[in-house]
This record gives C-alpha cells, structure tokens and sequence, in this order.
C-alpha cells in the first residue's frame, strides 16, 4: 500500500555518435495515490514505459525525484523498492517450474518454506491455477498464453508488494482473453486493495480499468484526470483525438457574429464548396466572445453527431463514404464541405447508404473548443 | 512429386557426403585390425582378411604407460573443460548483458586475438611460462583455460544475446544481485551453449599435440596426442596397425562424448516462457 510520488522527472538517452540527444520523459509531475489504480497511456514513444521503467528502477532517472511513501528511491535498487512487476512478455523463467517462478523472489528474500507454500498456493488458487488443472508443477512452456499471464500476475501477488507496476500486461493476448484478463486484473485491484500503475497503448484498457489516468506523448503529461473527465473534457486536441474510440471528429472554423448577437460556427471550406454554420447558444458565445473573427477548432464526439436529429435545430449536410455496422451501434463515416467526420448511432442499421447525403444534428451543448495554434482546449 | 523428388535428392545427397565424412574413419578401424603387412597393400585392402584384435593391447603395450597417460589427458581435459566454461561465461556476460563504456571496443581487440595464429605467440608464451617457473609442469596447459577464450567468449555472447532483457529484469526485480542472475538465470538458460563450449574445448585439450610437447618435458607427465607419436616413424618404419588402434581408442571418448551430447546439441534452447 504505497502512495508513489514523482516529481519533475526527466529521462534523457545521450546523443549518440552525433545524433542528437532524446528526451523520453519530460518533466513528468503526478501523484500516485494509496490504493489507486492509475494507467499511463498514449502512443508508442510517449515515454509512458520509460517512466514506469523508472519507478520500478530498471531504469536511470537522469533528474528529478521518485518518492513511494515519502521516501526517495532514486538511488534504491529494484530490490529494496519493494514493488513487483508484471512484463508484457510475462517474463517467466523457462527453467523453473511454475511454483518455483512464484516463490523465486520469495526465496531470495528468505521467507521461510511454509510461509512460500501457504503464499504460492494462495495466489494460485486466486488465479485459478490450481482448478480444473493443478498448474504449479508445469514448465512456462507446457501453459496457454493466458495461463502465464496469471502466473506472471501470481509472482506478483505472492510478494504482497507496496505497489504493482504493470508493463502492456494484455497486448501479447487474444481479444477474448484480454478482455477477460482486464476485468480479472480489475478485480484483483479490488481484491487486493493495492496501489497499481498500469501502463498501456489502449486506451480501452485505460478507461475501462483506471481511476485516474496519465495522458502521455512526446514524454510530456498531456492530462492527468478520471476517465471520463478526460473523455468530456479533454485538455487538448491529443487528448481528445486519442481517448474515444472512434475518435472526436474536429472541424476547423471560424466564429462571426450572428444576427441574434450571438456568435456562429462557420466551417472552414475549400473554395466553392458550402460550409455548415451553426449558432452558438447565448451562454457559449459569451464565453468564446474574446475569439470572434478568428480561427478554431470544434470537437464533437461521434455520439453526439446524431442523423436526422433536431436536438439543437442545426444540421450538417454530408455524404455517406462508409458504414460499419457493429450490431448494437453503427459507426458511419461521412465528408462534409472541408472535413471528413464519424456518427456513432443506433438509428441505422441498414448499409446501402453509401454515397448518400444525410442531415446530421450535432448537439452543440457537449462540443469541445480548442485553439488551433496552442491545441489547448478553451476553458468552460 | 516435387517435393518428394527434392526430400530423396537431398537424403542421396546427405547419405553421400556421410559416407565421404566416415571414409577415413573406417580405414583408421579397419587398418587398426590389420596385420601389419596387409596395411600398405596395394590396391587398398578395404576389410583386414581376418580381424587382428590383439593389435589393440599390443599397441597400448607399444605406447608406453598408456593408463598414465590417460589420467593426464583426463585431468587436463577436466580442468580445461571447467575453466573455460566458467570463465567465458562470465566474460560472455560481461559482454552481452551489462552496460559499460568502452564495451563494444574492448570486445573487439578481444575477438583481434582470434586472428593471430597460436605459432606468432608460442615462443614469448614460452618465455612467460619459462618467467614463471612452470614449464615442465601441468600449468601451462590448464591456467589459461580459466583466463577465458576469444572464441568462447564470442559463442555465448551471441547466445546470451538471444536471451530476452525482461527475464534479467524480472530478477532484478524478484531480488537477484546481478552474480546470480549470471547464475541462476543466464547459466541454466544456456545450457545448451555452455555444453558446446564444454565438448568443443575438451576436443581441443584431448587432441592437443603442440602444448604438451613443448611445456611439458618429462614423459610421465605425456598426453594421450603426445604418447602417440611413440608409434610414429620408428627405426623400423611405422607400425601402422599399432597407431590406428591407438588412435582408434584415443577417438574414443571424443565420439562417446559426442553421441552423449548431441541431443542438447541439436534441441536447442526453449525461451518459451515468453510469449
């Protein structure tokens, strides 16, 4: 049970040979909290295992401090740190059975031999590698995917760690398998009641397992927020592009002022086509007032891109280029005058849309503004 | 039709270049069970007219202290074996597995030494051994098996390569020093690497001519490649039958040892606790 701090953290690899040096985690601040399940997400190269790699000490901090429960372990080796960690490849050691990969660091630690069968064999029967098959005495290489994923997660429950550092544990596994394991790894974190810090390139896994969750790219924190503040109120254009599958659509345009003295939405188009405008209520043009007359950006979620609807009186003409049916929902991807955007709807369900125009409602009370020079969204 | 015109073209071809790998090996068997006379002949006289089996206790007779020589070839073979496996593998991962600066370039003047042929070094080896007291004994021939070889040190570096980062780092984590993960890891992941190393360095002691003939001067103290040469142009010409028999069982432990191993060998290694 730790509380893990980390605090202007930087990793810098040195240029190589002339290259310039590469900066993988920039100044990284966040806090960890006792019991929380926290994810670090983003794109491949964002820095997000880098940092992780820090915190469990396989890796150098070039400046800044890690500190888990107010004490600094920049210099602590792996070992003392008193964190287990669970590998995207597993990380099992082939020549030891699975008991024995279990109780290795049990052993290195001197717990006592009784105390390493009580433990090994309580994980185990949490992990359901006791039942229907007795697992424990099987080499890595005689156990389904799956199977060493569990016992990579037992070898990390038996040494009851002060945190668990989880590296892509699900990206080496089938679909059905992942989702099984994610809600298993969720379940655990209930369960055990313990600090976890889960990195991962999916995002669904970062939403449907985090807390809170850290938003990585380029080795800066982009947005540190509970998942569905992140999926509301993205703090910027990555995040709002990154979080939400299918993505935010965004529209390019600009804010003119409207008869009614409010402000207007006007799509950025090329020439000679017909851009959608749309008003704005009284309450968002006041707070977009400052920004009349010049560029921005508009995010809507595809959700809120509805076909045919009134909600909000305005439509968005756009012709139909492709629809995915997913069963429960349909995911219809369509141009408009200067853009392409998606619809995520249960209304449709039949697919020869195709090339067709279609009225699209977008329900502007759930729109998002960003500054295209700066990315930032625009403050509600 | 195909493919099973290219699997029998292969095995003809395989069975081919086995039969030209074995040839020499049966003249020596065969020869060593000829009378003396029949050795020579010409043409060739492919099998002995009657199996002559007391060439082999003659030739051992012939040899000298066979059993003496024997034990040396075993005790060096033994420490040369330990010796280089132990301390290639240790250098190997120095190599392979730890992050120093000046690695890669130390690495190379050490894989340098690979191309500089034993008979360039011999003579200053030579005065270093002299310098030291030991020629005459043993040490020349086992003391530097434990400095590490070149191309040991090359073999299971490349093998420890393969071996994937994350298991070091799960140890770290789990609580290793580094020693042990080299140990309880590395090692055992390694075997069949460790083993090839084992088999290729005891052939190279057992059939080592050169050593023993120059640091060592007693003949007591001979090898088994040594004492052969006690058969080889005598006053009354080469008792052929006598050194193909000895020769025969010199090979023996070679070919013993091979077939022991060969399953490691050729099994490879499972990494499959990855993935």
């Amino acid at each position: 049970m730790a509380k893990v701090l980390i605090e202007n953290l930087y990793k810098i690899y040195p240029g190589e040979k002339g290259r310039p040096e590469k900066v993988a985690v920039d100044n990284a601040n966040f806090e960890i909290q006792d019991r929380e399940f926290m994810v670090l997400v983003g794109p491949s190269g964002c820095g997000k295992t880098t940092t992780l790699r820090m915190i469990a000490g396989l890796e150098e901090i070039t400046r800044g401090a890690i500190y888990i429960d107010g004490k600094k372990i920049n210099e602590i080796p792996p070992k003392d740190r008193d964190i287990a960690m669970v590998f995207q490849n597993y990380a099992l050691y082939p020549h030891m059975s699975v008991f024995r990969n279990m109780a290795f660091g049990l052993e290195l630690r001197g717990v006592p031999k009784d105390e390493i069968r009580h433990r090994v064999d309580s994980a185990a029967k949490t992990l359901g590698l006791l039942e229907p098959d007795n697992l424990l005495a099987r080499k890595p290489k005689a156990l389904s995917g799956g199977q060493r994923q569990r016992v990579a997660l037992g070898r990390a429950i038996v040494r009851n760690p002060k945190a668990f550092l989880f590296d892509e544990p699900l990206s080496n596994l089938d679909a059905k398998m992942r989702v099984e394991t994610r809600t298993e790894i969720s379940k655990l974190h209930r369960k055990l009641n313990s600090t976890m810090i889960y990195v991962t390139h999916d995002q669904t896994e970062a939403m449907t397992m985090a807390d809170r969750i850290v938003v990585m790219r380029y080795g800066k924190v982009q947005q540190i927020a509970a998942p569905l503040e992140l999926y509301h109120q993205p703090a910027n254009l990555f995040v709002a592009g990154f979080i939400g599958s299918p993505p935010m659509n965004f529209f390019t345009g600009t804010l003119s002022a409207s008869r009614q003295g409010t402000l207007a939405f006007i799509e950025k188009v090329p020439a000679g086509q017909t851009p959608f405008r749309c008003a704005l209520s009284a309450e968002t043009s006041r707070r977009l007032s400052s920004r009349q007359d010049r560029e921005l950006i508009l995010g809507l979620r595809p959700e809120h891109l509805q076909p045919n609807s009134l909600t909000s009186g305005v439509t968005l003409e756009a012709t139909v280029e492709v629809v995915e049916p997913m069963g429960a929902e349909t995911f219809v991807y369509l141009r408009t005058g200067g853009h392409t955007c998606i619809c995520r709807t249960t209304q449709i369900e039949f697919m020869d849309l195709e090339g067709k125009k279609l009225n699209l409602g977008p329900d502007l009370s759930r729109a998002v503004f960003f500054d295209p020079q700066t990315e930032a969204a625009i403050p509600v | 039709m195909k493919k099973n015109f290219n699997s029998t073209l292969s095995i003809i071809a395989l069975l081919g270049l086995g039969f030209l790998f074995l040839l020499p090996f049966f003249w020596m068997v065969s020869t060593s069970l000829k009378p003396l006379n029949e050795t020579m002949k010409l043409p060739p006289q492919w099998l002995p007219s009657s199996p002559q089996w007391h060439n082999y206790p003659d030739a051992m007779k012939a040899m000298g202290p066979f059993w003496l020589y024997t034990r040396n070839s075993l005790v060096l073979a033994f420490l040369n074996v330990v010796g280089t496996v132990f301390s290639s593998a240790l250098v190997a991962y120095g190599f392979s597995r730890l992050d120093w600066r000046g690695r890669d370039g130390v690495f190379f003047v050490l894989l340098a030494t690979m191309m500089i042929p034993f008979p360039v070094v011999m003579v200053p080896i030579y005065g270093l051994f002299r310098a030291l007291g030991w020629i005459g004994t043993f040490q020349p021939l086992w003391v530097p098996a434990f400095l590490a070889g070149a191309f040991n040190v090359f073999l299971l570096r490349q093998f420890f390569l393969t071996i994937p980062r994350d298991l070091s780092e799960a140890a770290r984590i789990d609580g290793c020093s580094e020693l042990r993960i080299f140990w309880q890891i590395i090692l055992p992941l390694a075997k069949p690497a460790l083993l090839t190393v084992a088999l290729f360095q005891f052939m190279a002691t057992w059939n080592d001519f050169l050593g023993p003939l120059i640091f060592l001067a007693r003949e007591n103290q001979y090898t088994l490649a040594l004492g052969l040469q006690a058969l080889q142009g005598t006053i009354s010409g080469t008792p052929w039958h006598h050194l193909m028999a000895a020769s025969t069982l010199v090979l023996l432990p070679v070919l013993v040892l091979f077939f022991l191993t060969q399953r490691t060998f050729i099994r490879g290694i499972a990494t499959t606790g990855l993935k």
